[in-house]
């Protein structure tokens, strides 16, 4: 166990964690040449695409360190906030954490928000300056900044660079010489911690332990202490490139099991494996459970696909553990799931995977925050309102409340009045404001979440030209006051399209609601009117005109071919709508209110 | 039965709403046709089965030929591919190339139809259009035409921004007093990447409108019904005995050989396409290289296809024969889809065959988009 240390890397979002982690794997010669590709733990497609790292991916690397052979787990973690519960599972399997900070952008909301992740759950952090090579690289104050944060000494900080190995070496002695073995007794019943786990189509689930105590074997008989389940341990292995079968996986290490559950339910991530013969007595404290910020309803666009969309989501939570969902109904979409979210991107990325990894077309509606609402008979007893058609009528509200969060935004001094004024105009008070050096400025505003979950950051990188970062906290519900506004589709209300709006701004986006969404909808054969109501009362109202022509007038020899593939992809984007009444509404516009300033 | 499509790419002037393909250089007009004669050649083998029913010179403008290129295209697909004994060999041209001696010629020539492309009698129109022929030279050209031929076809244009129905009844009326056994007529288009595009964006044309089309569309419909002529594809209509035997055969899925820069060609089940550009058809075809790229057809494709296509016209979508050459869940799937559009009066079933109702016509893209399958 002297051998081996269990290490994450940790830092605010794109200061080059995954880049970091490529130049280690080289190092310990963990790939081979053909192998190599930038930020190759992003393995996901998705993760490709966007060029951000979505999931905690851990990875076993051999390391000799003054003649002696080390194993090293390091495990790369996401930096955006949407995903901030994979960075708090992965520490739980760590004695160690790399906090990186880029040398151009010095320390974010984000660094410091995953660096206290790290210190509650007492890990080692050897702080890295990264990006050195950048001309805008500002070593010397951004190693300042870093001892003011840790209270460490200038030596301890690691000048790196992820682009030209720079520094590589002094990261992999640091991790030896100062991150601690692991603790704890192979000859203890076993007692492994799940941390992640995913779903195999061919294998069925695969779970990622840490064995904390005793260790874990081939063919061993295991016991999950939550669900009290027995299985064999048909394989267990470390997780190398590749999954690389052993027979023994021993206390402190890090690795994959699997048993051939092939149901998602069967596994909790945070759960602990146990010998079901020789059980320890000590089940391990587990993960604190998520709190979704964000809740919309995801519905199958064919309904029926409503027990498959179920087990899709159950397999996917597998390996999204932040993932919460509850069944629900609405008249205008059938049967589907209000779903609970970190963020906006969070949800973005589970609509996608839903998509890309079990073929699941849906329809999410407008997103909004959890609110609390007291009727005037019940005044003291909240009602929860995840779902816009929860909230009671008008008539009978006593009052409601929203959720509050604490935001803390670092900008440079010169964009401090554009984001005050952002904030100011998303409801926010200013609570404190702190130079943290001359040219860096850290704002603290009490806001409402609702206000920074939609459209926020992007404005906000907007005023600051891409200079703010932010992280939020909740501070509690506070008075609000809401509205439900309804849109009306040829005189039909449809529930999926309703918004909690402040009362204020009901108006403007009932009427921008409806204009987004006339322009959403295609032309029928028949005009559509749609109106925005609140209670009886209509705001605002368009008119689709009835589609009156819809043919090519030519169709010879060269016409046919262009002519069916166009048609095709009509009849593609078809599949994705969704008849209500008779009007067929594309999946998108279920969000127009999101899209309501483009 | 089979055609052959023979491309010339060389017009005059350039309309502003056209996205065919042409040069207004006719500098290397002879080399077109040389290289045409030449790709004739080389593609005989593709129709050594296949007996040739119709020639079909389009375009661009083929009235933009000489006498003497006209005949040795067509000696060239009678000295290579076996052709029947009385074929349609159609002659698109325009009004200003149609002199009483050119038409007189041209009667005596191989050229059995001329399809004219009037578009309009109206010089408001015409100059909108950027057509190179005026009203006079629109009329005179039809009645010379009736003359010496007696399969004469008139393409006319609705929809064009600014023209009343009234001026569009005179169109039709116009045309009908020339008795002429065939009109194609179309709705102006806006395609991308044209004159007529670019206008429109800038506000110096104002844009189409589909309601306008849609009434001239029903008003076309009504006066041809009375003038007895049968309304044998959306945008085409023949007196009894006077369709186009060319342009049907594309409706109907039969094989076809495309000839010159740009040209399609479709065997049953592979769709290929020549080069958009002449200079470099011509070195091809020079070095004996066909510059084509070629498509295979899945059956879903082909099933798409004959939906779309026999949506469009009078023989309908035949259900036995979808099951036939598709399978049952083809036909399954069809008439499933269908039933929505049956219930909303758009398509109805005579015997076996689906068919568009007046109303469904002018919406069966949706319609035919509705009806496919996708491939996976
Ligand atoms: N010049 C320079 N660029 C770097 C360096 N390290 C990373 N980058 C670049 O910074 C960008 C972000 O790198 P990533 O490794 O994806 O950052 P990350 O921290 O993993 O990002 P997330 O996982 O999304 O939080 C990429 O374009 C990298 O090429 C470095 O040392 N020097
Ligand atoms: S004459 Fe015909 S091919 Fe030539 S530009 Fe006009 S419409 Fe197009
Ligand atoms: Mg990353």
């Amino acid at each position: 166990m002297k051998h081996i240390r269990n290490f994450c890397i940790i830092a605010h979002i794109d200061h080059g964690k995954s880049t970091l982690a490529d130049r280690l794997l080289d190092a310990t010669g963990s790939v081979t040449d053909r192998e190599k590709q930038e930020q190759l733990l992003d393995n996901m497609d998705l993760e490709r695409e966007r060029g951000i790292t979505i999931k905690s991916h851990a990875i076993q690397m051999d390391y000799e360190y003054k003649g002696e052979q080390y194993v090293l787990n390091l495990i790369d973690t996401p930096g955006h906030v949407d995903f901030s519960y994979e960075v708090s599972r992965s520490i739980a399997a760590c004695e160690g954490a790399l906090l990186i900070v880029d040398a151009a952008q010095s320390i974010q909301a984000q660094t410091i928000s995953n660096l206290y992740l790290a210190l509650e759950n007492d890990l080692e952090i050897i702080p890295v300056l990264n990006k050195v090579d950048l001309p805008s690289a500002n070593p010397e104050e951004v190693t300042d900044d870093i001892v003011d944060l840790l209270g460490c000494k200038p030596e301890d900080v690691i000048p790196a660079s992820a682009k030209t190995g720079l520094g590589i070496d002094e990261i992999l002695a640091a991790i030896i010489e100062r991150i601690p073995p692991p603790t704890g007794n192979v000859d203890e019943p076993l007692q492994a911690l799940i941390f992640d786990s995913v779903y195999n189509p061919f294998r069925g689930v695969e779970t990622y332990f840490r064995v904390l105590n005793g260790s874990i074997k081939k063919n061993q008989l295991i016991k999950f202490i939550a669900t009290g389940n027995t299985y064999n341990a048909d394989e267990v292995g470390t997780l190398r490139l590749k999954q690389f079968p052993r027979t023994e996986i021993k206390a402190g290490d890090v690795g994959y099991l699997i048993t051939g559950i092939k149901e998602a339910k069967e596994v909790k991530v945070g759960d602990t494996i146990t010998d079901a013969k020789n059980p320890t007595q000590n089940a391990i404290a587990g993960f604190e459970d998520v709190k979704p910020m964000v809740f919309a309803g995801i519905y199958p666009v064919d309904t029926e696909d409503y027990e498959e969309l179920r087990s899709s989501m159950e397999k996917l939570q597998l390996n999204d553990a932040s993932l919460v969902f509850v069944p629900e109904s609405s008249a205008a979409l059938g049967f589907g799931f209000r779903c609970g979210f970190l963020g906006m991107l969070h949800m973005e990325i589970i609509q996608e995977r839903l998509e890309r990894e079990f073929d699941m077309t849906v329809i999410t509606t407008v997103p909004n925050v959890s609110y609390h609402a007291y009727t005037t008979k019940n005044p003291d007893q909240a009602i929860i309102v995840n779902n816009p058609t929860d909230l009671p009528e008008p008539s009978s509200l006593n009052r409601v409340e929203e959720p509050y969060i604490k935001a803390s935004i670092i900008t440079k001094a010169d964009f401090v009045g554009n984001v005050m004024s952002l904030c100011i105009d998303k409801r926010g008070q200013i609570t404190n404001q702190t130079y943290l050096t001359p040219e860096r400025v850290e704002l603290n505003f009490d806001m409402p979440l609702a206000e920074i979950v939609f459209d926020f950051y992007d404005r906000l990188k907007t005023v600051s030209k891409g200079y703010a970062s932010f992280d939020y906290s909740p501070i509690g519900m506070r008075a609000s006051k809401l509205v439900r506004v309804d849109i009306l589709l040829n005189a039909q209300t449809v529930d999926a399209l309703s918004a909690l709006i402040h009362a204020d701004n009901a108006y403007h986006i009932g009427k921008k609601m409806c204009e987004k969404l006339k322009e959403l909808i295609p032309r029928q054969q028949f005009d559509i009117p749609i109106q925005a109501a609140i209670g009886a009362k209509i705001i605002s109202r368009e008119t689709i005109k009835a589609l009156r022509k819809d043919v090519t007038a030519k169709c010879y020899g060269g016409d046919i071919s262009r002519k069916r593939k166009l048609l095709e992809k009509q009849k593609k984007g078809k599949k994705r709508m969704r008849q209500v009444g008779n009007v067929e509404i594309p999946q998108q516009a279920f969000m127009a209110v999101l899209k309501l300033n483009d | 039965m089979s055609g052959i499509y023979i491309h010339i790419p060389f017009c005059k002037q350039a309309c502003y709403y056209c996205d065919f393909h042409f040069s207004t250089s006719l500098k290397k007009k002879d080399l077109v046709v040389e290289a045409i004669v030449k790709e004739l050649k080389m593609r005989q083998a593709e129709f050594k089965n296949e007996r040739v029913e119709t020639i079909y010179f389009g375009g661009g403008t083929p009235s933009l030929l000489s006498f003497h290129e006209i005949d040795s295209i067509i000696n060239t697909v009678y000295k290579f591919y076996k052709v029947n004994t009385n074929p349609e060999i159609t002659l698109e041209a325009n009004p200003d190339d149609l002199s009483k001696e050119k038409i007189k010629k041209l009667s005596k020539s191989a050229i059995n139809r001329l399809s004219i492309g009037i578009q309009s009698f109206f010089e408001e129109d015409l100059k909108l259009m950027n057509r190179a022929h005026n009203a006079k030279e629109a009329k005179a050209s039809i009645t010379a035409a009736m003359k010496h031929f007696n399969n004469v076809s008139v393409d006319l244009i609705y929809g064009i921004p600014g023209a009343s129905h009234k001026r569009w009844i005179k169109n039709i009326e116009t045309t009908l007093s020339f008795n002429v056994p065939h009109i194609s007529s179309y709705a102006l288009t806006v395609e991308p990447k044209t004159a007529l595009k670019k206008f429109i964006d800038k506000g110096v044309i104002e844009n189409v409108d589909d309601e306008q089309a849609q009434q001239q569309f029903q008003i076309l419909l009504e006066h041809l019904e009375v003038a007895d002529f049968i309304h044998y594809e959306l945008s085409n209509f023949g007196k009894e005995g006077f369709f186009s035997r060319n342009n049907s055969a594309y409706w109907q899925g039969k094989s076809y050989l495309g000839i010159g820069p740009s040209a399609h060609s479709f065997n049953g089940h592979e769709r290929s396409w020549n080069i958009r550009n002449n200079s470099i058809y011509i070195n091809s075809i020079k070095n004996e290289i066909l510059p084509s790229e070629v498509e295979t057809l899945t059956v879903t494709d082909r099933y798409n296809e004959y939906i779309m296509t026999g949506l469009r016209t009078i023989w309908g979508v035949s259900v036995d024969k979808v099951e036939m050459e598709f399978g049952k869940t083809h036909k399954n799937y069809l008439l499933k889809q269908a039933q929505k559009h049956i219930n909303e009066h758009l398509l109805y079933l005579d015997d076996d065959k689906l068919l568009t109702t007046k109303k469904g016509k002018f919406l069966s893209d949706g319609i035919a988009a509705d009806l496919f399958l996708l491939n996976l």
